[in-house]
């Protein structure tokens, strides 16, 4: 006889091993579709193994996918942390790069120990402001932010497309839409040579480290965790609820901005329309799979993104579209939601458990 | 500016509006559905891609166009019954799980297209509905053709809203489904069982919608691109808002938006070069963000909307 009891609380081994669980039973899963597909599974996991952590090179390619999805996925821990659904980093990501070569692609020139964080700033505050609109939208007017986010996400890339064509496109670009390049004064320096990997890293760790601390140690986390869980309950405690989600929502936009100013600085050093391939939405996943723990999204990220580096070097070695990562990442998502089935129930086996609560 | 209100008296545009309101008309009424019956399904922009695909495919590969319907129902029901389980019997967020079936279905669709197809560098076509083309029709001034001009997916869109309205008014089942929106724990004294008839609803409203899907690409087009349902199931679901959760309106809301949408693009053909034409492009998400502005605050949402529910807990 099995039957489920609420827990009272989540052992810390059971809150670890649901997220690793999640992560194996959405590779596993991929197992069905690269069957259909016609390859030798056993191979396939093999190489997508190597061509995410079998050489130096490999794990430099894995971090630096991991660097915009550590910002997009503490955005998301941020805000859902407080229950404000934030499913707008991919344009708030687009907003932060598109700030980011507005003003370090030769608008302002300074010595980069200014400029860095010029553009940084930059492009927080773009992201920031993009946030903030749909939270105030919610507080004032009661609009959902979920559906305001997801439909600026459109609009923000076609806003992007209209300035790569326009004032921001790059007079010596051949025609194609994209911006100038930014200074080399504005750049990340690599932190490791000949691969792409660069400091955007190390600002992603450290923000991990701020937002953790933020969560843990001030009032602002506390107050942002209490309107999460009850803001009626909050409101009657006296804390300014209104005041607490236009800080939650400003600092989700920025982190996510973060995530686009560091792609252009760090990465690519100019601005296309196709910077993103969906960090934004990826981020979400980051951050159920973290539990929405600050910490836990560096972890995630680091398995997402080898995820996409493996299954590319997979593909490309079988012929397997590499759609198959975008796959077990939406995977991994719906297998962690089913997967806190552990969290919140405990599974007893025989007859002992009759419980009070129980539930059969 | 004169020239271009005439436009709004020739059945052309007409025409053009209603087939642009088609796909939102399946979308607004499988999310009402769900949405009558306390469940967000944030999965639709997924389950339209993945219903486009999926009815495509069947065709594609011999099936006749109903078929491709019926296969696009299936396969929308399918991951209705996946966001049901999991939000539904599980109690999980169900903004999260929403974003989660849209991820699945969306990668499971382009994953399957690319691995049936591989190497097609332009997409394969299909034959697609016809347009009524009913000469008996034809004869009605003005409507007439505009009904004609439409096919058959856009006839059967109207016929299932009017379906759904009866159903949920004026029908024990529709009654059901409302009480468990609105009041899960009533509804559970008088017997019904929430649980139930909200995995139905979810999984009815989901098929609803991925026909919206298949419309795309059996209907309007007649290949299936990648990234085409750009945020239409988004935009349903802002015009059930719009529309207070009331079939009517929220029909009436797609074909306004319909109409919005084909004016659009008339006025941007008539200005030319002289506004970016991504500013056209931006339009209809600005349009839908404003009108959740507007009717957010009259709107009467479901009370239980977004509640799980647990037997036996307040």
């Amino acid at each position: 006889m099995i039957r489920l009891e609420p827990r009272a609380s989540v052992p810390p081994l059971v809150a670890a091993a649901v997220p690793v669980g999640a992560g194996v039973a959405a590779l596993a899963l991929a197992a069905v579709p690269l069957m259909l597909a016609g390859v030798d599974v056993g191979r396939a996991f093999a190489l997508m193994a190597g061509g995410a952590l079998g050489s130096t090179f490999a794990v430099t390619e894995t971090l630096t996918r991991a660097t915009p999805l550590v910002f997009t996925g503490l955005a998301a821990a941020v805000a859902f942390r407080a229950r404000l659904w934030n499913i707008g980093g991919e344009g708030q990501l687009y907003a932060g790069a598109l700030a980011a070569v507005a003003v370090g692609a030769g608008a302002v020139t300074l010595p980069p120990l200014l400029m860095v964080p010029l553009v940084v700033v930059a492009g927080m505050l773009a992201g920031a402001l993009l946030m903030v609109v749909p939270t105030i939208m919610r507080t004032r007017f009661g609009v959902d932010e979920v559906v305001t986010t997801l439909l600026s996400n459109f609009v923000v890339v076609l806003f992007v497309s209209m300035m790569l064509d326009g004032p921001l496109k790059d007079p010596m670009g051949g025609g194609w839409p994209q911006s100038a390049p930014i200074l080399a004064e504005a750049e990340l320096p690599r932190l490791v040579a000949q691969t792409r990997l660069h400091a955007g890293l190390v600002m992603a760790l450290a923000a991990a480290l701020l937002v953790y601390g933020l969560d843990r140690f001030t009032v602002w986390g506390f107050e942002a965790r209490a309107v999460g869980l009850n803001p009626a309950a909050a409101r009657f405690a006296g804390l300014r609820v209104n005041a607490t989600f236009l800080r939650v929502g400003a600092l989700s936009g920025a982190l996510a901005g973060l995530a686009g100013v560091s792609e252009v600085i760090g990465l690519k050093g100019y601005l296309t329309t196709d910077l993103s391939p969906g960090f934004g939405y990826t981020g979400i996943v980051v951050a159920m799979l973290a539990m929405l723990n600050p910490l836990g999204v560096v972890a995630s990220a680091v398995f997402l993104a080898a995820v996409f580096v493996g299954a590319d070097s997979m593909g490309r070695a079988l012929g397997v579209s590499t759609y198959i990562a975008s796959l077990i990442v939406a995977l991994s998502l719906v297998s962690m939601l089913v997967g806190q089935m552990f969290l919140t129930w405990r599974v007893r086996l025989g007859r002992g458990a009759a419980a009070a609560g129980g539930r059969p | 500016m004169i020239e271009a209100l005439d436009v709004l008296l020739t059945t052309a545009f007409w025409i053009a509006a209603i087939r642009i309101a088609t796909p939102l008309i399946y979308g607004v009424i499988g999310e009402l559905v769900c949405e009558r019956a306390g469940v967000l399904n944030l999965g639709i922009e997924g389950i339209m891609t993945a219903g486009a695909m999926a009815g495509w495919m069947t065709v594609y590969f011999g099936g006749s166009l109903w078929a491709g319907v019926a296969v696009a129902a299936l396969t929308g029901g399918g991951f209705g019954l996946i966001h049901a389980l999991i939000t539904v019997v599980l109690g999980r967020s169900q903004h999260v799980t929403g974003i989660g079936i849209t991820l699945l279905a969306t990668s499971g669709s382009y994953f399957t297209y690319r691995m049936v197809l591989p190497d097609v560098s332009s997409p394969p076509r299909i034959e697609p509905f016809p347009p009524l083309g009913w000469d008996w029709l034809q004869k009605i001034p003005f409507l007439g053709p505009v009904i004609a001009g439409q096919t058959a997916l856009t006839v059967l869109a109207f016929v299932l809203a009017v379906l759904v309205a009866w159903v949920l008014w004026r029908t024990p089942a529709g009654l059901a489904v409302r009480a468990v929106g609105d009041n899960p724990a009533a509804a559970d004294a008088q017997g019904i069982d929430p649980i139930r008839v909200r995995i139905a609803a979810v999984v009815a409203g989901s098929a609803i919608m991925a026909v919206g899907g298949a419309f795309l690409t059996m209907s309007a087009f007649n290949a299936f691109f990648f990234e085409m349902i750009a945020g239409r199931g988004w935009i349903a679901i802002a015009l059930v808002v719009f529309g207070s959760w009331m079939p009517g309106k929220a029909v009436l809301g797609a074909i306004l938006f319909g109409a919005f949408d084909a004016f659009q693009v008339r006025l941007q053909q008539s200005v030319g070069g002289a506004i970016p034409h991504q500013v056209f492009l931006m339009l209809p998400y600005l349009l839908s963000i404003a009108a959740l502005v507007v009717m957010s605050r009259r709107a009467s949402v479901p009370k239980a909307l977004m509640v799980a529910y647990v037997k036996g807990q307040r």
